[in-house]
């Protein structure tokens, strides 16, 4: 089959760098202004009162976070608010040391995957985690760290990260 | 959670349909080409290899992602004209990584359909005008509101469901890891490739920089720019335009909820959802013995064993150790990303995909040259994912 | 039960900010190149042919975009064309107004079967017309980047009827 590859021009960084190669650039400036929708924009009130919401579907019964106005399963609307506890189990994990421009961070960022108590089982949201090294283990047991009341804006960042639950405060 | 028991139509097509062509680009990290001029480069050689012309094709399918890595608004409408689209029916299809296998199932329904004899399929990315880096567009996949506050890298979810397939079966970073070295050094024998390496060690991948653990360097295919494409044709005109036309027996994709942080990560359901879609129009009932080559989608190491439990090639968890005894090499028992996959030839998103199905033809003709898996297989599968953990796409041909 | 809701108080409406930080960067590509780099270096037009086709295209390209057939037939056009349609633009991007209008045409090049979209210059709005002949002019050599802003304008042919 290698007569049917064709051989495209291979271009190195430098042919750039050095004006070998012609090209123009454009910014863009995509900016949005998303709505919140009804879910999120109650999700967000709840967060800057130090709450975590849920919301349930009266056909398959599952309290979902982040909380939706229908469920996608059954296609139908969600029909009542739940408010969560703040404390989860690790689902996943990792430690990331790259930015997403690909410069080395100092220290790593830990993302995790935690299931919120009170939602249904395997209901996660994506958060960070702090405070954890060493000893961070799939199946831990965290309880979020809330920014103090006038520092909070309505933001998932609200919860600055979760942090491993001492047995004492399960 | 979702999809357990979801009821297919066993719905088939009486309308045979074959792949009859397929060209390429080769696959770099950048192209002086336009995105135009690539997808030219590989549509005029899909329609060589098949001595056709442009008057011979009735219709044409786009695959071709993000409109924000070529820069250009209304991609597929910007590419058409190096697609052959003038004066065409011509429709794009998109979703995410899928899209490379997706393309394919369009032009397969396209004339299974009746409506259109010939269709030329075209697969193009140039991810390398999107800076400072593609993830510029990527990371928008994450939610506005809810996860893009944290600042998170794309990675991150690669690391997520690495981490979490890795416990839940107990797996270890060496055996994942000779799934890279596997696809590097396939790929030494593929002239479109990126990253052949004849000589990689498992021990060059465990030893590369730690990105986001428990992902490495080198458990992660390359920004690439490329162009894929193939001529498929109804059989009335397939066997009058080749010997050996490779028929398209069974398509399947399957779409999982956007939610990803509620999934079980460690388990591709959507792509079991799509392969049994496309088990049960082939007519396959024991895949294993059945499908005799395989081209699963594989951005990073782990995600080829992840989808080839999801294709219910091996069961759950059992991937990693047949990769590392030597199963899914190019002389094993079920040979997996013989062309290198995109570890080793590259991943220009859309394109990649449509590399496979391409591999796929070429393996069962007998034209893969040094990739060439011994044996006469009859009966391979491409598969490409896509999206946020979302979208399973698989083809299933066979001579 | 319809799922739409009402805002009652302004106040309660949230919308989330970001943006989507990507740049392009677009090669002129392979068939680009060469046309730019001959505009840049001696003020030259190129043009491709499909001999097929029996079309010149401008901008010229790789391939024939009607047979497919790759195209290495270049020539050099005189870039004389004429104005096939124009228009006064008086809002930038933003809708911000322009400090002063400025008039975008479609020049078509007489000798090739395509052209150019470019600004016109040194001529009021109301005296051009469509079929005006018009030319280029193009900024001093050491100026020129290989760009499209090679060329500075159109402007009508002096002379011309």
């Amino acid at each position: 089959m290698e007569e049917f590859v064709y051989d495209a021009v291979y271009l190195r960084r430098e042919d750039f760098e050095e004006g070998r190669v012609l090209f123009e650039t454009w910014d863009p400036n995509a900016q949005y202004a998303w709505d919140a929708g009804v879910a999120i924009g109650r999700y967000l009130q709840e967060l800057k009162a130090g709450r975590l919401i849920g919301r349930s579907c009266p056909e398959c019964q599952r309290i979902m976070i982040p909380p939706r106005m229908f469920c996608e399963s059954c296609f139908c609307a969600t029909d009542q608010w739940v408010p969560l506890e703040d404390t989860g189990t690790v689902l996943t994990f990792s430690r990331c040391y790259v930015t997403w421009d690909v410069i080395q961070l100092e220290k790593p960022k830990m993302p995790a995957v935690i299931e919120i108590d009170g939602a249904s089982p395997g209901m996660g949201i994506l958060h960070l985690l702090g405070e954890v090294d060493p000893g961070l283990e799939i199946g831990m047991r965290v309880q979020a760290i809330w920014k103090p009341p006038e520092e909070r804006s309505g933001s998932i960042t609200d919860i600055a990260y979760f942090r491993p639950l001492e047995p004492s405060e399960e | 959670m979702y999809g357990n028991g979801l009821k297919h139509s066993g719905k088939r097509s009486n309308q045979r349909v074959a792949v009859v062509g397929a060209g390429m680009t080769k696959f770099v990290r950048r192209a002086q080409e336009t995105a135009k001029e690539l997808s030219w480069e590989a549509a005029h050689l899909a329609l060589q290899s098949c001595e056709l012309t442009l008057d011979d094709i009735d219709a044409v399918v786009i695959g071709t992602a993000p409109d924000a890595f070529d820069g250009v608004h209304m991609k597929s409408e910007y590419l058409s004209d190096g697609c052959g689209g003038w004066g065409k029916p011509v429709i794009r299809g998109y979703v995410g990584g899928g899209t490379g296998v997706f393309a394919a199932i369009q032009g397969w329904y396209h004339v299974a359909s009746g409506l259109f004899d010939t269709v030329l399929v075209v697969c193009e990315e140039k991810m390398s005008s999107c800076k400072p880096h593609p993830q510029a567009a990527f990371l928008t996949i994450f939610d506005h509101t809810t996860e893009r506050p944290l600042e998170p890298n794309l990675l991150w979810i690669f690391a997520l469901e690495m981490n979490a397939y890795m416990n839940r079966y107990g797996l270890s970073k060496r055996d994942i890891a000779t799934v890279s070295v596997k696809n590097k050094r396939n790929a030494a024998d593929h002239p479109a490739a990126l990253l052949g390496d004849p000589d990689i060690t498992v021990d060059d991948v465990l030893n590369s920089p730690v990105l986001a653990w428990p992902v490495q360097r080198l458990d992660v295919s390359p920004v690439t720019d490329g162009a894929v494409a193939l001529v498929i044709s109804a059989s009335q005109v397939a066997r009058r335009v080749t010997r050996k036309p490779i028929w398209i027996e069974g398509v399947g994709w399957n779409l999982d909820t956007s939610y990803w942080t509620n999934r079980d990560l460690s388990y591709p359901v959507y792509v079991e959802e799509a392969a049994r879609m496309a088990y049960d129009m082939a007519g396959i009932t024991e895949p294993r013995k059945q499908i005799h080559i395989a081209e699963p989608y594989d951005p990073f190491d782990y995600k080829e064993l992840h989808h080839l439990e999801g294709l219910m090639l091996f069961d759950k968890g059992q991937a990693p150790r047949a990769a590392a005894d030597g199963v899914t090499q190019r002389n094993g028992d079920l040979p997996v990303c013989p062309s290198g996959g995109l570890l080793g030839v590259g991943n220009p998103i859309a394109a990649a995909g449509l590399m496979k199905v391409a591999e796929i033809f070429w393996q069962l003709r007998g034209e893969a040259g040094a990739r060439q898996v011994p044996g006469s297989p009859k009966r391979g599968l491409a598969q490409a994912w896509g999206d946020l953990m979302q979208v399973g796409t698989v083809i299933v041909m066979g001579v | 039960m319809s799922l739409l809701h009402r805002i009652e108080h302004a106040g309660d409406a949230l919308s989330w900010r970001g943006d989507m930080p990507t740049q392009g960067r677009y090669t002129a590509g392979v068939a680009g190149e060469r046309f730019f780099r001959a505009i840049k270096e001696s003020g030259q037009f190129l043009a491709t042919i499909c001999l097929d086709c029996d079309i010149t295209y401008m901008p010229p390209r790789l391939y024939c975009e009607q047979c497919f057939a790759h195209l290495d037939e270049w020539v050099e056009v005189d870039p004389e064309g004429h104005v096939h349609t124009f228009t006064v633009v008086h809002q930038d991007l933003d809708e911000e107004p322009l400090p002063e209008p400025r008039i975008l045409a479609f020049v078509v090049l007489d000798e090739t079967d395509g052209g150019l979209v470019h600004y016109l210059d040194e001529v009021e709005p109301e005296d051009i017309y469509l079929g005006m002949p018009v030319e280029p002019v193009l900024k001093e050599k050491e100026e020129r980047q290989g760009s499209i802003t090679d060329i500075k304008y159109f402007r009508p042919v002096t002379g011309a009827a």
